[in-house]
Order: C-alpha cells, then structure tokens, then sequence
C-alpha cells in the first residue's frame, strides 16, 4: 500500500500558518481532511498548495456545486478536491456564498480542467465564474432558463396527485 | 515529477475551447480561407454522440471545439431522489463498456459511508470481474483504433473474447451490457460452478487470442507509422487537465488508484503499471495492452487465492435476504421490505471514494443528510475531464488524425455526458 507522505495534520498546519483565520471549520469525515474557507481566499489557497514545495497539491480531481436553500446568504456551495500525487494525500476544500450573488474567481487559471468543470456548475447551479474563458452551458441546451440542480427544482411535477412524495423518496 | 511553474499555465489555459476570435496572423495576411467542418454530432468515426466543429486549412486543423451534452440524462438529479439501491443502474448507463467497475465503485461508496466491512471472498470477487470488465473496456477501445486506422480484422477476433466476458457476467448477475451488479455489502450470488467454469476456459483461450491481436498490430509497419507521435500530451500538460487512467499513464505517469489507494484487496496482487513516455496515440495503444495482460494477471491470481467463506457481509440491514428466508422467516421478511422500498438509515456525512475505471479514476462524492437518498451525489466521470484536452490535441495535426486521437482517448459517450 503506498503510505501516505504527509498526515492530514500536517497539511493543515501548513495552510493555517498562511492563511490563518481564513482556514475554518476543519474536520476529517472518512479521513479526508475538509476544510471551509472564503471567496477571497479560495484562488490564493489554491495557488499556494499547487506551488508549495510541501505540499505539491497540483491535482483538481473535482470540481462541483452544492446547494443547501436554508441557509441563510450561504446558500451556494463550490466543493473543490485536490490530490498530491507525490504525497498521496487528498484535501477537501468548501466555499459557500449567497444566492443572489453567485460571483466566484475562476480556477483556470490554474488548473485547464477546471475549464469544463466549472461550466458544468455553472450550467447546474448558476455559479459565475468569474474569469473564465468561455463560461457557457455545457451538458445543458443553451437556451436554457434555469439552473437545474438547484433545490427549488423538484425531479418530478409537483402538481402530480398521483404520487405521494412520502412514500417515493425525499 | 516535473516541477510546475504557474505563468505558464495561465498562458495556456485561456478559451481553448471556443472559436478564437482571430485567427493566426498568417491566415489574414495570406487571405487563405478556412473550412469549417462538422465532425459530429454522428459521425461513424466519433463512437457516439458528440460534436467538433473544426476549423480546417486544406487538411490541416486550425482550431477545434467540442460540443457535448447530447446524451445527458441528468444522473446526478436523477440520484438526489432515489434510494440507494436505485442508483446503481444509473452507474451502468456511465461507462458502458465497462459498466462493473462502476457499480463496484458505487457500492464501495455507500459501504464506506455505512461502514460496512466486506469479506474477503466478495472482494476477489469483485476483483475478478472488475479487471473482467477492464479487459472488456480496452479491447473495445484498441480494437476500434485498429478499424479507425483501416484494420477491421483485429476487432472481430477480439469480439469474440468480449462475448465471453459478457456470458461470464451474465452467470454472476444475470446481465451482460449494463449488469447492475452486486450489493451493499458484497455480490448478489457466489460464483456458481458453471460461471467458475467459463471464467477457467475463457483464461484458458485468451492469451491465444491477444497473443495474436497483438502480433497484428504492436509491430506492423502500417499501423506503427500511421499512430506513432499522433496527439502527444506531455505529463505536465495531462496532470494539468486532470487526465487519469490509461492516459496519463501513456504520458509517463504512474498514477494508478488500485496502487496508490488500494481498495477490494487490491493490495493482495501481485501486478505492474505500465507506463509510456511521449502521450502519444502509439503509447495509449500499447498502455492499454500491456494493462490487459496485467488485469489478466490478476484474475488468475484472484480465481487461484479465492478465500473460502461467505460473499457478502453479515450486514441484514443492507443486503437482501435470500428469498426462501423471506417467506418463512419475520426479520428476513421485514428487511426484504425495508430494503426494497429504499429504507436504509445512513449516516449524516459526506465521502468521497474513487476506483480505477476503465478510463482513469472514477470518483463518487456523496453528501448524505441521513435521508433514503443521497443530499448530493457528483461523479467525477474521467471522460468528462480528460475530453476538454481534445482541441489542444488536435491543432497542428491532420483530419484523420483527429479520429486515431479521439479513438485513443476512449471516449464514451455515456460517461462524458452522464
């Protein structure tokens, strides 16, 4: 088994010396180490753990958006994973923000993979990426109105009768 | 590993996947004109439904942009109102060459976030028909570069072992495209006699058969010069769009998810990664072959070490009870229910697993807010990632080109569109 390089304690003492208060609500749920930090602070974190020697966090596994409607101005989510191939080791790092301004820096700069990614969170949840190249729908038909994934859009229609959502689901 | 500076990425990074606003200044000056093409939407070459829309100069592609999106089927909505059971077939309908790697990975997934511990027997299962389903997946893949590149006689040999692996699953789960495969806690059935039989006969006649796929093709002249430099990605570029799977390993990275993060007993095997050097069309190829041998490797190691025991589980909650136990017995009966109509109690808790699909590393972030359903459920699909790298591939180089690179890459249309 090829042993993890860095501890998940290491990683975080190495981001909150740099980023101190911006680093908050860290936790390790399955152990991967999660961590919660601002809009602000999203692109210089991941800018820094691509560049630091330690770290070599250089891989975007994923890249999506959550939505969670009763919370209040922290409605949207943008989850990103990254990956040290080098050290083996997985960082999990949430953003959240309000609904009415879904304004989020771009990560292409970055990562070329984020290209694709982040037009598909903008196609399902409405984040703006701001910066990106060519922030269109993707998976979606163009002239597409809504943002599908978000919460407000149940999968079936609600006028049905002849469903009780008690029994199918949520 | 190289070091990578982040200047240049920024450079390289900017709208590659969008017409350019201007051309190259030696197309103005020389007043040539440029074709646009179609490639696409179902064009026989693209192996399903997807569209480039090339800028040609005579032979020679300009600019290309893809268009996808024509099969999408909204899973991940799909799955934020089905119980867990009812995900799987979505998981089928992802990768369908290769559709058992991920069910396996799905439920490895839900049995992470119920911490469900599997046997040893249900794990060599699973290895067995996942590297079953890995063979299956790039055979597909080189044999259709073989007919993309004018040879249709590899393919037809190679069907015929993909047919046996599809009776092999069928004995395990009664399926052969999209299996729908296994439980929470382990396999649907124990691998019967007869499925035990064809998996020994079929390891008895494969190595015959891809001993000569390969003696086509590896070092024949034709096809060697016709691939060989054809769509190079170089390893600093492949990390950075996020290849995975065979791909990036063609570029020269060892990056392989059963290795790095052993999951199903991966560890108990004794097998190699192979990598190549330049990324190109060439590499891909003889990547993929070499994989086949391995997983083939492993599968004898599997069906040899296969542990006595049960193969699933203890865990009533999650898997069905046989059947004859559900008419004579109270609790069986209450759990065939509770299962059935998707009354499983998971915790609260969000987990992110990933396993090595066909083509790179299949991950499933699931949020679970202690529903029947999953709150959220994101496939990271490695088609989805690694295609945006097709316009960069293919500027510079020929029509034809396009295609051998497209076929190389192993794009499937189900997994790209999810």
């Amino acid at each position: 088994m090829a042993e993890q390089g860095l501890t998940n304690e290491q990683v975080l003492e190495n981001i909150t010396a740099k980023f101190g208060e911006a680093i908050f609500d860290a936790h390790e749920p399955y152990g991967l180490l999660t961590i919660t930090t601002t809009r602000d602070q999203i692109i210089p974190l991941l800018t820094h753990l691509y560049n630091d020697a330690t770290l070599k966090m250089n891989f975007l596994t994923s890249l999506c958006g959550i939505h969670y409607p009763e919370n209040k101005d922290q409605e949207l989510g943008v989850i990103y994973h990254v990956h040290s191939l080098v050290h083996n080791v997985r960082l999990r790092i949430k953003i959240f923000f309000p609904i009415e301004d879904p304004v989020v820096p771009t990560a292409t700069n970055l990562y070329a993979t984020a290209n694709w990614m982040e037009r598909e969170t903008f196609d399902f949840y409405g984040v703006q990426f701001e910066g990106h190249p060519n922030l269109i729908r993707i998976l979606n038909v163009e002239d597409m109105t809504y943002h599908p994934m978000r919460k407000e859009y149940p999968l079936e229609d609600g006028t049905r009768e002849d469903k009780v959502d008690v029994f199918f689901g949520r | 590993m190289a070091e990578f500076t982040t200047e240049e990425t920024v450079k390289t990074n900017q709208g590659l996947d969008r017409i350019p606003d201007s051309l190259p200044a030696q197309y103005n000056e020389n007043e040539r004109e440029l074709t646009t093409l179609n490639l696409g939407p179902t064009h026989p070459a693209t192996h399903g439904i997807f569209q480039n829309i090339l800028q040609m100069d005579g032979e020679k592609i300009v600019s290309g942009v893809p268009t996808i999106g024509y099969i999408h089927r909204a899973f991940e909505k799909i799955a934020e109102r089905r119980p867990f059971y009812q995900i799987t077939p979505l998981t089928d309908r992802m990768n369908y060459c290769s559709s058992p790697i991920n069910n396996m990975g799905w439920w490895m997934t839900v049995e992470k976030l119920l911490g469900v511990k599997t046997p040893k027997r249900a794990d060599y299962i699973r290895v067995i028909v996942m590297e079953l389903a890995r063979i299956a997946d790039h055979l597909i893949c080189n044999s259709i570069l073989g007919v993309d590149s004018g040879a249709f006689t590899g393919f037809l040999y190679v069907f015929q072992e993909r047919e046996k692996i599809y009776e092999i699953y069928e004995e395990i789960s009664g399926a052969r495209l999209t299996t729908n495969m296994g439980r929470i806690g382990g396999i649907e059935r124990d691998l019967s006699p007869v499925a035990i039989h064809k998996l020994r006969e079929w390891i008895a006649g494969f190595p015959k058969v891809m001993k000569e796929f390969e003696s086509m093709f590896t070092r024949n002249r034709i096809f060697v010069d016709r691939i060989k430099g054809v769509g190079p990605m170089t390893a600093e570029r492949a990390l950075n769009y996020g290849f995975t799977g065979p791909n990036l390993r063609a570029a020269g990275v060892d990056y392989d998810v059963r290795v790095m993060n052993p999951y199903s007993s991966y560890q108990d095997f004794d097998f190699e990664v192979p990598v190549g050097t330049t990324g190109d069309t060439y590499d891909r190829f003889m990547v993929r072959n070499e994989e086949i041998w391995q997983s083939f490797r492993i599968i004898q190691q599997a069906l040899e070490n296969l542990p006595e025991g049960p193969f699933h589980a203890d865990a009533p909650e999650y898997f069905l009870p046989p059947k004859q136990a559900v008419y004579k017995n109270m609790e069986a009966l209450i759990y065939h229910f509770k299962i059935i109509m998707g009354e499983i109690e998971a915790p609260v808790g969000e987990v992110y697993h990933s396993v090595e699909g066909g083509n790179g590393e299949l991950g499933f972030y699931l949020v679970s807010d202690g529903g029947r359903t999953p709150y959220r459920l994101h496939f990271r699909r490695p088609c989805f990632i690694y295609y945006q790298a097709y316009p960069e591939m293919v500027v510079g180089s020929q029509l034809s080109d396009a295609i051998l690179i497209l076929s190389s890459m192993n794009v499937i249309a189900g997994e790209l569109d999810a």
